[in-house]
């Protein structure tokens, strides 16, 4: 009886958490004129119009393309810096380390707000601005920290006895990384991969700051939806919900190892 | 575990620094800049000194955002804390199909960019076309309008938060429970523990760690909001629901008042580089003082 009750609380969770989003994808199955007419608990008469819109349309469908180009450049460059500088630290005391620990993750809590109008001029003044490896770039600020962080929990997990002996039995330090290392650590690459690709698609203020055509993201690109006649809150809505779909897809394969990268690599 | 002394290690991190100083210190360094003069266009520009530290720190509307901000963060604690450890309980302990379903669906909105998370809840609330938002107006009968009155756009912003990040908590406190080894629960059996001595003696120092860690990632994120309540509310009626960031770019893009933003804009960061010196002793701690 105990467990059933349990059971059943969780579920009551479920349906609440998924009732906004339901109700999301119920919109984008609709007309905008249906929507407004009247109250409809399902689409009665559904209909894929809207995202038959969006795929047909290069001005929406290039938003997604844009997102997916920086948060995968993002990701790249995350990793690449990354790994290097959380073996360091998980390995090495070095002069400073503390301080620049300290210091990187001030920037994970840095505000973008504060962070906005210097952006703008910086990578205007530079020549980047509408591209993608202007946002790539920005993301970084917020995810490298991150991206260290996460891999050097997990780095510290892996004992040093592992290093030591492949020393001995002659490996250089980056044969060793690449080959012996990297491989032992690969749910945390994979976590850290997830995290920067999650933390870039999911921001919206710098993506929206450093674009003006040829790098929106879809998040701004759906601000287009109101129009003379209003909003138009199908398309609206199956905007919204193709959004999700590609952290969907990713966040199965890190289900089991999620809660580990938010908890930094130390659960 | 011992590290060894070497500086060299310092090559290894060199590229992490310079993109992260590349971000971070010279738009810093802006801000300065524009803080300490009065701009007019590039080529006028005054130095003014403290002006306008002594004016945005005596201002009554960044004071009124503060203490939004403290009281929207202390809320976000005190509700999502409790109902991400709740949740967390509630959820099976063995690995499955049903665990992979309930991990999958629960970080879900973790997953959704801010402002469309916004949108989903514009859509949501409305009361001519919102599931929830037609239900209380039409079936509980009470006049629901969170653009025009204060607190139902306060209670609307909590809703979607509490919507959002509690997954977060309960991710997190999830983890901290499949920690804990089964023999630690025959001990309990054999010893007639109840549930709650349980969760009190054996879940909760256990959990320890990883919430702690929930605790200081939901202040601070928390504490830098701004999209969300912005598509949802706009920061009105009025100001009722102006957090600091989403006054801050009032300031700075609409008013385009780039002297008084860059003063906030260090304040803010000073606020938030004394919390992350706190959150940073406390993580550092939690890391070494329970390794498993």
């Amino acid at each position: 009886m105990r467990i059933q009750m349990r059971t059943l609380g969780l579920i009551v969770y479920l349906i609440v958490l998924m009732l906004p989003i339901y109700w999301m994808l119920n919109m984008s199955l609709r007309e905008n004129t249906d929507i407004m007419s009247r109250l409809a608990l399902f689409p009665h008469d559904p209909t894929f119009q809207n995202y038959v819109k969006i795929f047909t349309d290069p001005g929406w469908y290039m938003g997604y393309v844009n997102s997916i180009s920086y948060v995968t450049m993002n990701t790249v460059i995350c990793l690449v810096a990354a790994l290097p500088a959380a073996y360091a630290f998980s390995r090495f005391r070095f002069i400073g380390d503390k301080h620049l620990f300290f210091w990187l993750l001030t920037n994970r809590m840095a505000p973008p707000a504060v962070f906005l109008v210097p952006f703008f001029q910086l990578y205007t003044t530079i020549g980047m601005l509408d591209t993608y490896t202007a946002v790539a770039l920005a993301h970084t600020l917020f995810n490298l920290p991150l991206a260290v962080w996460i891999l050097e929990g997990f780095m510290s997990g892996v004992p040093r006895q592992i290093d030591e002996t492949a020393f001995i039995d002659g490996y250089s330090l980056p044969r060793f990384f690449v080959t012996v290392f990297i491989p032992l650590i690969r749910a945390g690459v994979g976590v850290t991969a997830f995290f920067c690709f999650m933390f870039s698609w999911v921001e919206l203020l710098f993506a929206r700051t450093l674009t003006v055509t040829q790098a929106k993201p879809i998040a701004v690109v759906m601000t287009r939806t109101v129009s003379a006649s209003g909003l138009d809150w199908g398309l609206l809505a199956a905007a919204g919900m193709l959004t999700i779909v590609p952290g969907a897809l990713v966040i199965y394969f890190v289900r089991n190892y999620i809660a580990k990268g938010f908890a930094l690599g130390r659960v | 575990m011992l590290k060894t002394m070497d500086n060299r290690a310092w090559i290894l991190v060199l590229p992490v620094v310079l993109l992260v100083a590349y971000n971070s210190i010279i738009p810093l360094m802006t801000v300065v800049n524009y803080s300490v003069q009065d701009i007019f266009d590039p080529a006028h520009r005054i130095f003014v000194g403290t002006e306008w530290y002594r004016q945005m720190l005596h201002n009554s509307r960044l004071q009124d955002a503060l203490w939004r901000q403290f009281v929207f963060s202390g809320l976000v604690l005190l509700i999502e804390i409790p109902l991400g450890v709740a949740i967390a309980l509630t959820m099976p302990r063995k690995s499955g199909f049903g665990t992979s379903l309930t991990l999958v669906l629960i970080a879900l909105p973790l997953l959704i960019p801010w402002n469309v998370i916004g949108t989903i809840w514009v859509i949501f609330l409305r009361p001519d076309i919102g599931l929830l938002g037609h239900f209380i107006n039409q079936t509980l009968g009470i006049h629901f309008d969170y653009p025009t009155v204060p607190i139902q756009a306060w209670i609307s912003v909590m809703m979607m938060e509490v919507w959002h990040w509690t997954p977060l908590v309960a991710l997190l406190a999830y983890a901290g429970l499949r920690s804990i080894p089964d023999a630690y629960y025959q001990a309990a059996r054999i010893d007639g523990a109840s549930k709650w001595a349980v969760f009190l003696y054996i879940q909760l120092p256990k959990m320890r760690g990883v919430l702690m860690i929930a605790v200081l990632l939901r202040f601070m994120d928390s504490f830098l909001i701004y999209t969300e309540p912005f598509v949802l509310t706009g920061g009105g009626p009025g100001n009722s629901t102006t957090f600091l960031s989403i006054y801050l770019v009032k300031i700075a893009t609409g008013e385009f008042d780039l002297g008084r933003a860059g003063a906030f804009s260090i304040i803010y960061f000073l606020i938030i580089l004394a919390f992350s010196y706190v959150f940073y002793q406390v993580l550092t701690r939690a890391g070494t003082g329970e390794q498993r």
